[in-house]
């Protein structure tokens, strides 16, 4: 009982302060083969078929399999080797009486998943139950019943139950990213899930394409695009076919969209300068809110929407300044390095992440808001640019040429894990990650 | 009753023919209104149009007019394909593209009905989205300094692709320093 309460209370801890491990060395760079935080050893074994058809056989070592993917892509788990299991829920039991949990606590599993799947005529059901292995005790018993080509669905259904169970707060298996992909050569707007799945063409404007931003209800994405010839922002309905072209004379750059709100903060130079203005969700300014001659750019929210983070060269190179957007005051953020780009603000706002640059190599970074705390989180691995949160704040997703061709990764909020999302043709770039969407 | 039947068969082949007429005007009458109320991206357009020549004659007179028209293409050209550069993460105009530039000026100043339009670009290095802005504010500079020169600001449009249209895509010293450039083209 102690020990799981340690084991939730560790998770909470860490999921409230990621970097709380290194608070005593605040110039330390983070070795990314150092996890930083304890995994929980998590037991996925393949869930019973009920009545062992071929189909149910099928959909549950499918879904057991993807549900043991999905977990570990928290970077909150160990998931362990189904080899070293000493028991077997599928022909045995998937229900507290039948589990002996010493055959898993055993083999060092703290939590237990079982599930059972029954297959009838298209209509698929699933019994999935989440167990403390030291206390016998049920955390989570859920039951889905759809078609059978929802079984995505209902895994990260339960997922983001489970995730809210340990965690306190829901999972991020909702959400969804969006990014730049070359597609012949030209860029354009694709949005896939949170885990790199269905990757979906937005734009086929055969040109440039650049900086998707979400809406916080997800129904909306603003984008730079060439379309017309110039970079003009579009803001578009991904469901309806409406929306608003901003089409100032020259550069109309990197939209944010106001937390909670239809409106949304872009640079526009049609003043002969870059400055960061905002404006309504149909394009119309209504105010200035920056004001420095010099390159004013890449805003980003605070999540409760009162400031602004952004990249400006006032200081003769591109550093990242917080705006106070009721007071009118700005502060310079960042100080180290003469080359910090692209902020992105923490869903938790204690944090901001940015690309920064040495000697012409480019990393991810994090600083707090107070500007301590500076940590590089990529390092030896290409050129890496562009962090986006996940929504919990738990993980970051960025580009990297690690592997040669610009390509979309994630890593958690302390830099571990860092694994490549998705596979596509040509090179991505751009990621940014949505609030929180859809029926999870 | 000839007559009649004379009537009715002239109406018979040209009723169908008016009607014809009619619908087809009636069609016209409709689209024309439609094309100028569509949102008219026409004036931001910048892609490269083929530039306006005046037409050649059938059979080419010899005279001198043909080689100085082809002296005057041979500048256009040079106007065309020489680019003003920079240096990193900078749009600060270099003694060597001051030079460049007095050069286009003249140009401009010869040449009054031409308007032009200047590309700024960057290298790879950096985000996109930064060196966006940056292109921005090269081909900007650029601008300034013909105005200040006494081209009328109406003729020069100004256009960023930041690091999206490198002429070189190697990553590596010289490549970089050929992409950071201001690039003019004559609409």
């Amino acid at each position: 009982m102690p020990l799981k309460l340690f084991l939730i209370s560790s998770l909470v801890i860490c999921v409230l302060s990621p970097f709380s491990a290194f608070g005593q060395k605040p110039d330390a760079y983070i070795n990314i083969n150092e996890p930083s935080l304890r995994k929980i050893p998590l037991a996925t074994p393949y869930f019973k078929a009920i009545t062992g058809d071929a189909t149910e056989n099928r959909l549950s070592t499918e879904s057991s399999d993807f549900m043991a993917k999905t977990l570990s892509f928290t970077g909150y788990f160990k998931i362990i080797n189904r080899e070293a299991f000493l028991e077997n829920p599928r022909s045995k039991g998937i229900i507290a009486p039948n589990i002996n949990f010493r055959n898993w606590t055993t083999i060092g599993a703290e939590l237990l998943i079982t599930g059972g799947v029954y297959y009838n005529a298209g209509v698929v059901e699933m019994e999935l139950r989440l167990f403390d292995t030291f206390t016998g005790k049920l955390l989570i018993g859920k039951r889905y019943k759809s078609h059978a080509d929802d079984q995505r669905r209902m895994i990260l259904k339960f997922c983001n139950e489970v995730i809210l169970k340990l965690t306190g707060q829901p999972g991020i298996f909702g959400s969804r990213i969006a990014f730049v992909s070359t597609v012949s050569g030209k860029k354009e707007i694709f949005v896939c899930e949170f885990d790199g799945h269905a990757p979906r063409q937005i734009t086929r404007d055969k040109n440039i394409a650049l900086s998707p931003a979400w809406s916080s209800d997800g129904r909306w994405l603003a984008y730079t695009s060439y379309a017309r010839g110039k970079p003009d922002i579009y803001i578009k309905n991904l469901k309806q076919r409406r929306g608003a072209v901003i089409s100032k004379r020259g550069t109309n750059a990197t939209p944010a969209w106001m937390p909670g709100r239809f409106e949304l903060a872009a640079s526009l130079t049609f003043s002969g300068d870059p400055e960061i203005y905002l404006l309504t969700g149909n394009g119309k300014i209504i105010k200035k809110l920056t004001n420095k001659w010099g390159i004013d750019i890449s805003p980003s929210w605070s999540p409760d929407g009162k400031k602004i983070a952004f990249v400006s060269n006032r200081s003769g190179s591109p550093q990242i300044y917080i705006k106070d957007i009721a007071t009118g005051r700005t502060e310079r953020l960042t100080y180290e390095g003469r080359y910090n780009t692209t902020p992105s603000w923490s869903p938790r706002g204690d944090y901001i992440a940015y690309t920064g640059s040495q000697n012409g190599v480019f990393d991810i970074y994090v600083i707090g808001v107070d500007g301590s705390l500076a940590l590089q989180l990529t390092q030896d691995a290409g050129q890496n640019e562009a962090p986006t949160w996940s929504p919990d704040g738990s993980l970051i997703a960025f580009s990297s040429t690690r592997e040669g061709p610009s390509r979309i990764y994630v890593m958690t909020a302390s830099g571990t894990d860092q694994r490549r999302l998705l596979t596509l043709p040509g090179e991505q770039t751009n990621p940014k990650w949505s609030q929180r969407i859809g029926s999870n | 009753m000839k007559k009649k039947l004379w009537i009715a068969a002239a109406l018979l082949l040209i009723l169908p023919g008016m009607l014809l007429t009619v619908s087809c005007q009636s069609r016209t009458q409709v689209q024309q209104p439609t094309e100028p109320a569509e949102p008219g991206p026409t004036t931001d357009v910048t892609t490269p149009t083929t530039p306006e020549e005046p037409m050649e004659p059938s059979e080419p007179m010899i005279d001198t007019e043909d080689i100085n028209e082809r002296e005057r293409m041979a500048m256009r050209n040079r106007f065309m394909n020489e680019d003003v550069y920079f240096e990193f993460d900078s749009s600060s105009l270099m003694p060597a593209a001051q030079r460049m530039l007095r050069m286009k000026a003249d140009w401009l100043a010869n040449n009054p009905d031409d308007t032009v339009i200047i590309e700024g670009h960057c290298d790879e290095r950096g985000t996109n989205e930064y060196n966006l802005a940056l292109g921005d504010r090269r081909a900007e500079s650029c601008k300034a300094f013909l105005v200040n020169l006494g081209i009328a600001s109406s003729r020069i449009t100004t256009i960023s692709y930041g690091e999206e249209r490198p002429v070189d895509r190697d990553s590596n010293e010289e490549a970089w320093a050929k992409n950071r450039r201001a690039h003019f083209v004559i609409e």
